[in-house]
């Protein structure tokens, strides 16, 4: 069974390398969690799991199937969703959910069925014929996850998914991806709530200066750091400083 | 040293963002030279004083203050005005929507009244210096040739500048006292933009409809209609308060002060009435947004079309459903309605008049596909879902650009549509003029494409000079070249050649193309 994804040497270079040679191996089914310092090179990396930055070198394979070579069939088994809700404000939650469906190709009785059980699911029902415009940024975090759900990826990405949203939704949202995983799917998160990291993640990885650093479970990673019973915020900053001295 | 909170401290505070602004429009965001940009303003100016002197410099020293002046300088004044409301309806209206550092100067210790009131004054200032820049080459070229008391219509302009902002200012309060701040912002933008057309149109129309009262039957040029005896008669006696801005322009220094004193006075009681209840409004307004919206419909049955088709779908779904974005881009429609009254009277009289619709028809094609394709290319909202998704990029651009060529034929269509019914050759040369002015004008936006909120289609022109200017040539070189084929020259192939070059050059100067 390949992975869910496989990095090999990659390399992506702005005015610095933002990503330097980064190798990462996720499993089918695993809650994966990327730390680091801002600007380490998460996102980016991310950016080009999801097909929307071109590396300068190196190999990403999705199920297998090379991201590089047949974007199109990669794409077709991963949702990407980032910190900033990108949803139309013109379209209904409900319209929205038919349009992502339609460009994922999903048959439309099936997207429909889908997308009902998750606008209930996510508390959106009230919402659903209204324009996503009105809508505060909790409620469009969890339409733009709908979005990510409606076409069934096997891997779904998300960058700092939790940043603005209230405990309720925060949890809400948790729930939903823990639920994706204990069917066999697979999440790739960044975060900045070391808290839920520590939680949530079957493996968590720690990258800096574009490198993986680290990367295992809690208690791999406090082995690593050297630090016995310590939270995942000492053990974390202690490995960035690590690597910063280094 | 001014201390913080006073008229001075909030004006200082001001002329340095709006001076930085100005810096960085003009510099394409720091990307041009500020020394590029004084030779490119030095190379503008005296290009615009060329085209003064083309247009007025003959009748410079033989402009006599008669009535017939008096009618000429009055229309082209208030020609100059309605641009001047339109654009201080939009600078209002902006005001009063834009966030920006609205939440901090509301939550702050200092009198909000005082930094609206220097924000509102500065909005006047910024218009009348833009009219008195515009102003300005036909100005000199007329106190070169006619003698220094042209100079006098500076003043004269910066009077109307500031009556326009008075104006724009009440209209606005007004709107928001009527129809509530929701409205208001639809209304007045959409105010703005007609006001802004509408003389340039009235005038058109009116010169059409004249068409068969001149003794030659001929359609007088805009101008020429303000000197007809039927408007001459219409017109007040000499000594009406209505002649003043025209006298004022004249030179008539008692009158000019008399003019200037009252716009200014007029404009301060504007700004003191309005600053005081400024924040009251801003407020209203910025409660739109924590407003509940209103279901816009019931959920109706998930179709199955193909990404391409859905793609095209939403670009129409997200049009039509923003009236701001329709206005604004429907707005080069408006200058269709002249041709449109034009051909409507032109039935059965030949070909004459189709040869002057055609190019006008080109031109609003290539100007309204520039603006959908940018809408369509640049302004899209959701770029990482649409880039995520398992559609080939090309099927993408595709459909995008699909969607606003299909605009394009539905705007279109109908004025074709009439044109076949006058000369087939007509309509075909207007077919392929305007299809092929809206490809020109779509393939350099997406050559320039840059990711932008489609909020900021206004400001569009700022992310790239070089797109702005391009889409402006291709489209008056697609005119020109329909224009000549219709009239049946092989000389229509010089523009089509230029129009080609522009393309080919636009590409090569492309981020892509280099």
């Amino acid at each position: 069974m390949p992975p869910a994804l496989a990095i090999r040497g990659l390399v992506k270079r702005f005015d610095r390398p933002a990503v330097d040679g980064l190798d990462l191996v996720v499993r089918q089914g695993e809650f994966y969690t990327l730390l680091g310092p801002n600007g380490a090179g998460k996102t980016t990396t991310l950016r080009m799991v999801a097909g929307l930055l071109r590396p300068d070198a190196g190999t990403i394979h999705i199920h297998g199937i090379d991201a590089l070579a047949d974007p199109v069939a990669a794409k077709r088994c991963v949702a990407w969703i980032s910190d900033e809700p990108m949803i139309y404000d013109k379209l209904t939650p409900l319209e929205y959910l038919e349009f992502v469906a339609g460009l994922w190709g999903v048959e439309a009785r099936e997207a429909q069925t889908r997308a009902h059980e998750l606008i209930g699911w996510l508390g959106l029902g009230a919402q659903a014929t209204q324009r996503c415009e009105g809508l505060s940024k909790g409620m469009r975090q969890k339409v733009a996850l709908a979005g990510a759900l409606v076409h069934d990826p096997s891997v779904i990405i998300l960058d700092e998914p939790l940043t603005g949203l209230d405990a309720g939704s925060a949890r809400q949202v948790k729930g939903v991806l823990r639920e994706r995983v204990a069917n066999g799917g697979t999440v790739i998160m960044t975060t900045h709530i070391l808290e839920v990291a520590e939680r949530m993640a079957d493996r968590i990885g720690v990258i800096a200066a574009g490198r993986l650093i680290a990367q295992g479970t809690l208690a791999e990673l406090r082995d690593q750091a050297g630090r016995g019973a310590a939270s995942l915020e000492d053990t974390f900053l202690a490995l960035v400083a690590e690597q910063a001295a280094a | 040293m001014s201390h913080p909170g006073t008229l001075v401290w909030f004006a200082r505070h001001e002329s340095r963002l709006a001076w930085r602004d100005w810096l960085a429009m003009m510099t394409a965001g720091g990307r041009w030279h500020t020394r590029s940009v004084a030779i490119i303003c030095i190379i503008v100016l005296v290009a615009l004083h060329l085209l003064a002197l083309s247009m007025v410099g003959r009748f410079a020293g033989l402009i006599e203050p008669d009535r017939t002046a008096l009618v000429v300088i009055t229309g082209c004044a208030l020609l100059a005005w309605s641009l001047m409301l339109s654009q201080a309806l939009e600078s209002v209206t902006r005001a009063f929507y834009t966030r920006a550092d609205l939440d901090l100067i509301l939550s702050s210790p200092v009198a909000a009244r005082k930094m609206f009131a220097v924000r509102m004054a500065t909005m006047a200032l910024s218009i009348s210096a833009m009219a008195l820049l515009l102003a300005a080459p036909f100005i000199n070229v007329l106190a070169i040739g006619g003698g220094a008391h042209w100079l006098a219509a500076y003043g004269a302009v910066a009077a109307l500048g500031a009556i326009a902002a008075a104006v724009a200012l009440a209209l606005t309060v007004a709107l928001f006292r009527a129809i509530g701040p929701r409205r208001t912002r639809l209304i007045a933008q959409i105010l703005a933009a007609v006001i802004g057309a509408a003389f340039v149109i009235g005038l058109q129309v009116v010169a059409i409809v004249s068409a068969d009262t001149t003794p030659t039957g001929a359609a007088l040029s805009r101008y020429a209609v303000l000197g007809t005896d039927a408007v001459l008669s219409l017109a007040p006696a000499a000594d009406s308060l209505v002649w003043w801005p025209a006298r004022a322009i004249l030179g008539e220094i008692g009158v000019l002060t008399v003019f200037l004193a009252t716009s200014l006075a007029v404009l301060l009681v504007a700004i003191l009435l309005v600053a005081r209840n400024f924040a009251d409004h801003v407020i209203a307004a910025s409660s739109l947004a924590q407003s509940a919206p209103k279901p816009t419909g019931s959920a109706r049955a998930f179709r199955q079309i193909s990404p391409k088709r859905m793609l095209r779908r939403k670009e129409w779904t997200l049009l039509k459903r923003d009236p701001w974005l329709v206005s604004q881009t429907l707005m080069q429609l408006l200058y269709l309605l002249p041709p449109a009254l034009l051909l409507w009277r032109s039935f059965g009289s030949g070909g004459a008049a189709a040869t002057l619709i055609v190019p006008v028809l080109v031109m609003a094609a290539g100007q309204l596909a520039g603006g959908l394709a940018w809408l369509a290319i640049s302004g899209e909202d959701a770029p990482d879902l649409v880039a995520t998704a398992p559609v080939k990029a090309s099927e993408i651009v595709a459909a995008k650009i699909e969607a606003v060529l299909g605009a394009i034929v539905f705007a279109f269509a109908p004025f074709v549509l009439a044109l076949a019914f006058i000369s087939a050759w007509h309509a075909l040369t207007a077919i392929v003029g305007v299809l092929t002015a809206a490809a020109g004008a779509t393939a350099i936006q997406f050559w320039f494409r840059a990711q932008a909120r489609r909020s900021y289609f206004r400001r569009r022109q700022t992310s790239s000079r070089v797109a702005t200017f391009a889409e402006a040539f291709s489209s008056i070189a697609w005119a020109a070249t329909a224009a000549l084929a219709a009239a049946g020259t092989w000389l229509a192939l010089v523009p089509g050649a230029f129009g080609l070059i522009v393309l080919t050059g636009t590409r090569r100067l492309s981020p892509r193309g280099a």
